[in-house]
């Protein structure tokens, strides 16, 4: 399939509702949760079974984007939504054959590997083509896009939990709404296919810098670059801090507000995890548009130096106030979405346009990396420091402690990443087309 | 745009597609924030 040429005329405000519809439907994995307590119950399951679907998504995620990257590259942006739209869709239909006939590993199946397959080429479908149609405003134009991937989940998890609800929690229940699902998805992100569009020109806009403007640098290269690897240390550092908070969010607060006068309620908690939320979109579109004013090395600045601060202090004096506490929870939360969101103009800035989506699949190994590292080291150290006897406040010291250690080093690595050297640098088009010429004539001479 | 300004090759007006793409996207989004809104409250009233 050939990349889709814009006509002439093809506005670029089209681009980011096509992108949309893709994460905002992929984003319905973050909202899986919901299928958990009725799997469980309707299957038999245990609760690290029940798991299994998601945790296999987002390890293909990683992988499809990272292994994909340069196909969709190569085949355009259409083609990898389609795909997107295909495995995605198809990953909800084989799952409603699975719980309809009770056999739950082809929710695996289907859920885990097909629909993962379909969240990692979704998930890196749109980057590359925002960036070349608003080269004047990559970090917003990207940051539209990362948006919906936080927003797909606050769509599908009330509306999957009234589905549920409106067609019963057993397994034909349950069927009936994976199929539902994966109808619906289709008929959305078909918005995303029918209108993508690659500009016509390397200069879609006015007054703007042309898409191929400075150094450009394959994929193949830029994983050979330092970079790289510092913008991959960076990326997984911001992350992993976020999902310290993210992940133990709603017994954080209960427990570091037990001993005051002031207790959080559980539904009070539920309350600060759907805020938290709302700072982490927030943040992709807030702070993802702000990388375009004040450059994205300061940006990251901003997020790990300021990050390292908060946390401070939630570890000093979080338990004493909890307009601070949840302020500073909040910052840290837009940040993170802050950081995933920027990331994708950071490479376009090191590497050019030429292969930024495929780096940019490469790059969310990363984000694997911290998906498993985030909850393992929080997880862990509350669960010693309840077996030592501590509790409220202090079981998370040693945690926010580490997370500071980490936003430091990510600090660091940011600190280190400086203009690719030219020896990577592809020749520019007209440089290659002169070379090409001279060989061509070369030849026949 | 002007009437004089529609010749035969200008491109055809973009402004209703971009308006029902931003609502095919929007609708869905505006319905999570506001349930997202709903329960966030429940941090102040909870």
């Amino acid at each position: 399939m050939s990349p889709p040429i814009a006509p002439a005329g093809w506005s670029r405000w089209l681009v980011p509702p096509a992108a949309l519809s893709v994460h905002l439907s992929i984003g319905q994995a973050y909202a899986w949760s919901v299928f958990k307590p009725p799997l469980e119950s309707a299957l038999g399951l245990s609760g690290t079974q029940s798991a299994l679907p998601f945790q296999l998504a987002i390890v293909m995620l990683g992988l499809s984007a990272a292994f994909g990257g340069t196909l969709v590259e190569r085949n355009g942006p259409r083609w990898a939504m389609t795909v997107a739209l295909i495995c995605f869709s198809s990953g909800f239909l084989i799952s409603a054959l699975g719980a309809a006939t009770e056999q739950y590993w082809l929710i695996v199946l289907g859920y885990g590997f097909v629909g993962g397959i379909g969240l990692g080429i979704g998930y890196i479908s749109p980057v590359s083509t925002l960036i070349k149609w608003f080269p004047d405003r990559p970090g917003m134009a990207t940051g539209i896009a990362i948006m919906g991937f936080g927003g797909g989940a606050l769509i599908a998890s009330p509306w999957s939990a009234q589905m549920l609800e409106s067609f019963g929690s057993d397994s034909s229940g349950i069927a009936l709404a994976f199929l539902v699902h994966g109808l619906s998805y289709a008929v959305f992100m078909t918005l995303g296919v029918l209108l993508v569009r690659v500009p016509r020109t390397e200069k879609p806009v006015e007054g703007a810098p042309s898409v191929l403007s400075g150094p450009q640098v394959s994929a193949r290269s830029a994983v050979r670059t330092p970079q790289f690897w510092c913008l991959w240390v960076v990326l997984c550092m911001n992350v992993t801090a976020g999902i310290g908070i993210l992940e133990k969010a709603a017994p954080m607060i209960t427990d570091f507000f037990k001993d005051s006068s002031t207790t959080v309620s559980a539904s009070a908690a539920a309350g600060f995890v759907a805020l938290l939320s709302a700072a982490n979109m927030a943040g992709r579109i807030g702070w993802s548009s702000t990388s375009d004013l004040i450059g994205r090395k300061n940006v990251y600045r901003l997020y790990l130096g300021a990050g390292a601060l908060m946390y401070l202090l939630i570890a000093l004096v979080g338990d004493s106030s909890k307009p601070l506490f949840v302020l500073c929870a909040l910052v840290i939360l837009s940040f993170y979405g802050g950081g995933f969101a920027t990331i994708p103009a950071y490479l376009k800035d090191l590497f050019g346009t030429y292969q930024v989506g495929a780096i940019h699949g490469r790059l969310l190994t990363a984000w694997s990396t911290a998906g498993v590292l985030g909850p393992l080291i929080v997880n862990w150290i509350a669960d010693r420091q309840e077996e030592a006897g501590k509790s409220g406040s202090s079981l998370y010291t040693l945690s926010l402690f580490i997370m500071i250690g980490l936003l430091a080093v990510g600090f660091v690595a940011n600190e280190l990443v400086r203009p690719v050297n030219a020896r990577h640098h592809i020749p520019a088009p007209r440089e290659a087309a002169d070379v090409a010429e001279r060989q061509q004539s070369a030849e026949s001479a | 745009m002007s009437q004089n300004d529609s010749s035969p090759q200008s491109p055809p007006d973009r402004r209703p597609l971009i308006a029902f793409a931003w609502l095919w996207v929007g609708a869905p989004l505006a319905y999570g924030v506001y349930e997202l809104v709903q329960k966030a409250t429940q941090l102040f009233t909870g």
